[in-house]
């Protein structure tokens, strides 16, 4: 059958089992809409900036599991979803961009809302495609998916020029896919695999460091079955919450920067660290050359690449967390390691974190715990922008299943959570949504609470609103002398900026008045609602870990 | 250490922008680059010399396999190989020294390729050192313009990367 590529195109995303587009029309996308205009299988969400479409679309894949799609024109509909793409990219997320392109005989001709995308997100996406031939578009397609969801996940970019979406060809389904120099390797080496198991049973100070490799690959269960084996305890990376439950016993919670005092020490004493779907960064690791000093490291990732970058792994296991865990509880007996424990309680007992009760304020830890008394459980997905709040959120806000955390790690992207709220909302329109937010990060993206508001979304937007850009003005009080450069925040009223938007706008000053504000706040069904949380100005989040600092000089308070 | 890396990729658009996208963004030198057709026309080799220590080459060649359209990443270094550099050279050459720089030449084996009344070209090709040599003698006549392809190589013996 002879069909135009816009449909072609849509017929293949129906073949993908695509549910959802997030998107924002323009000229060069224009017969891609036309399409969908009679393609009821398939939703499109309409955002109110390509960014937003882009986190969205992230915030969907990470908390459903499928690959997330969004849509923009040429030039700047597709320069505006750059930021969204290096998120994703920098945390590994299945994603599937499509842009319109200048039709082809205009490319390279400063041509009327050109621009270069594929050259441009080289550096920010696992793969891009510029379709210059109809007949292509199928392959490249198919290809676009199973390279954003397989190996280790990234985005992909799919650049259609208008003409190639106008051209009739005839319909061919693709074949199987041939892609040459691209085949993840996803069973670990059999003989590393068992150095490994050897390393475990030899170690007396065994410790887990697992990061969004596990939720990605859905090793969880896996990861349980090790960790109560070989009675081994477990720091997560901010990635990495959710991928083992942290109420369980052997959680000693998240490592690094901001991470638990219990959980550092642990890093800087223990014989054995197995490193699972993790990428030592330098937010986890602090200073480098002191990181685990006394470890031997087992590090098992699915990307080659990441083995040997920023330390040296003395068992490399190349291959998915979940088939590698899973053969390696095969090779291992049941153990203990009692005087290991004995070590980690002496952690966990030197040093305490204490709630500030709050002369009268309120406190943003304090605020956080309310919220996880008053939400946690498997139906809610908790996400969060980004600065001090996303650390509370990610002391506090204990997890007990993958993808129900969500938040912009590698990247750091304030503005990340409402537009991910959205992409997780729509996935999951049977769960509760959370967002913790901050006052600076709300205001990147506040227009996608148009969005919200629209779809009927019920997401729990709460603000921790303390008037500043909280981590940048942390710094500048712990290492730039208390210079408060350009970090303080005059803001509108934010219940009636809610209210403006048609969402639900309340606001909570007093500890008092906690409780009844979150019950009203999750009592709200129909749209979204914006809690302004008033929250203590100049607190700091701690333990703190200088940058460039290694783990075991963290500023407690 | 100096390192002559072969990468086979596939013969599409802006295969070659991404393998200088990746040096570039991750901090790595090329020396040199050279790129041409194989005997398969879907596929393409890159030859790269780098410099780096071990565990920088270790990085480049996981880095490499990364990109989707990169096949084949074999580094020379410790292996037998041969490899050959081409350069064209321009030379002052008036009747006085025509003579001078066509024996130097022919020293190097190198072929004079044009010829002119105050000027030839010379051909050569060889190891970079070679090429820096015959550069270093011809300089005194001045070298109106050069220009080196790159090195290129191949594994010695019958089997292929
Ligand atoms: C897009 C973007 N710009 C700048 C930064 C740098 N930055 C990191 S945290 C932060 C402050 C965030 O402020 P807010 O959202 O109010 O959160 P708080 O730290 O106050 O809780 C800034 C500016 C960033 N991460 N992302
Ligand atoms: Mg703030």
């Amino acid at each position: 059958m002879k069909m135009k590529g816009a449909q072609i195109l849509i017929e293949l995303l129906k073949q993908e089992g695509v549910e959802v587009v997030f998107g924002y029309p323009g000229g060069a996308v224009i017969d891609i809409y036309d399409v969908l205009f009679e393609t009821p299988e398939i939703q499109h969400v309409l955002v109110r900036h390509e960014q937003g479409a882009a986190h969205a679309a992230d915030g969907y894949a990470r908390s459903t599991g499928k690959v997330g799609v969004c849509m923009a024109t040429s030039g700047p509909g597709a320069t505006n979803l750059v930021t969204g793409l290096a998120t994703a990219y920098m945390d590994s997320v299945p994603v599937v961009a499509i842009t319109g392109q200048v039709g082809t005989p205009l490319i390279g001709k400063d041509s009327f809302q050109e621009a270069d995308i594929t050259g441009i997100t080289m550096p920010i996406t696992k793969h891009n495609f510029l379709v210059t031939r109809v007949e292509d578009l199928a392959t490249v397609v198919r290809e676009a998916f199973y390279i954003a969801s397989t190996g280790r996940p990234g985005p992909v970019v799919i650049d259609i020029p208008k003409d190639v979406q106008q051209k009739m060809t005839e319909f061919v389904l693709p074949e199987k896919i041939r892609i040459p120099g691209y085949k993840p390797t996803y069973r670990g080496h059999v003989k590393q695999i068992a150095l490994a198991a050897s390393a475990i049973m030899n170690a007396r100070r065994p410790l887990l460091y697992v990061g969004g490799g596990v939720v990605s690959s859905g090793a969880s269960p896996h990861l349980v079955e090790l960790a109560e084996k070989a009675d081994i305890p477990v720091v997560h990376t901010l990635m990495g919450k959710g991928a083992f439950p942290e109420s369980h016993r052997l959680s000693l919670g998240m490592l690094g920067m901001h991470g638990t005092y219990w959980a550092n020490k642990a890093v800087m004493s223990c014989d054995l660290l197995i490193a699972v779907g993790a990428r030592f960064d330098d937010r986890v690791t602090g200073r480098i050359d002191s990181f685990a000093p006394h470890a031997e490291i087992i590090h098992i990732d699915i990307d080659p690449a990441e083995i040997g970058k920023n330390v040296k792994a003395d068992i490399p296991i190349v291959g998915d967390a979940r088939m590698v865990l899973a053969e390696l509880v095969k090779r291992i007996e049941s153990k203990t390691n009692p005087e290991w424990w004995q070590e980690i309680e002496g952690f966990r007992n030197a040093y305490r974190p204490v709630y500030k009760a709050g002369e009268g304020k309120l406190m943003p830890n304090y605020v956080i715990q309310v919220i996880y008394e008053k939400t946690h459980g498997e139906n809610t997905i908790l996400v969060t922008d980004v600065g001090q709040h996303q650390m509370w959120a990610a002391q506090v806000y204990r997890c007990e299943k993958p993808r129900t955390w969500i938040s912009s790690g590698g990247l750091g992207t304030m503005g990340y959570g409402l537009p991910a709220s959205i992409g997780a909302q729509i996935g999951n329109p049977d769960k509760r949504v959370v967002l913790v937010s901050g006052d600076g990060s709300i205001f990147m993206k506040i227009q996608e609470l148009v969005t919200a508001v629209n779809y009927c979304l019920p997401i729990k937007i709460f603000v921790m609103n303390n008037s500043y850009l909280g981590m940048v003005r942390q710094w500048q009080g712990c290492l730039y002398k208390g210079r408060y450069s350009c970090t303080r925040l005059k803001n509108p009223d934010l219940v009636t900026l809610a209210r403006a938007f048609g969402a639900e706008g309340l606001a909570v000053e007093r500890e008092e008045d906690l409780e009844s504000t979150i019950e009203k706040a999750l009592s709200v069904k129909d749209k979204p609602v914006l809690v302004d949380c008033r929250v203590a100005e100049e607190e700091n989040v701690l333990p703190f870990v200088p940058p460039g600092k290694s783990l075991d000089e963290m500023i407690l308070g | 250490m100096q390192h002559i890396i072969s990468v086979l990729v596939e013969n599409k658009p802006r295969v070659l922008a991404r393998v200088a996208s990746l040096f570039a963004r991750r901090g790595y030198n090329i020396e040199s680059l050279a790129v041409g057709p194989t005997q398969d026309p879907a596929i393409s080799r890159i030859t790269l010399v780098v410099n780096g220590n071990e565990d920088i080459l270790e990085q480049i060649t996981k880095q490499l396999y990364k990109l989707i359209e990169v096949i084949k990443v074999g580094d020379f270094t410790n292996t037998s190989y041969v490899d050959r550099e081409l350069a064209l050279i321009k030379v002052n050459a008036p009747a006085t020294v025509r003579g001078e720089v066509a024996q130097i030449a022919e020293i190097f084996r190198a072929r004079i390729v044009d010829i002119e009344e105050k000027s030839l070209t010379v051909e050569v090709t060889g190891t970079p050192d070679k090429i820096d040599a015959l550069e270093q003698l011809l300089r005194k006549y001045g070298i109106i313009e050069m220009t080196r392809t790159g090195r290129i190589a191949l594994a010695r013996g019958s089997k292929s990367l």
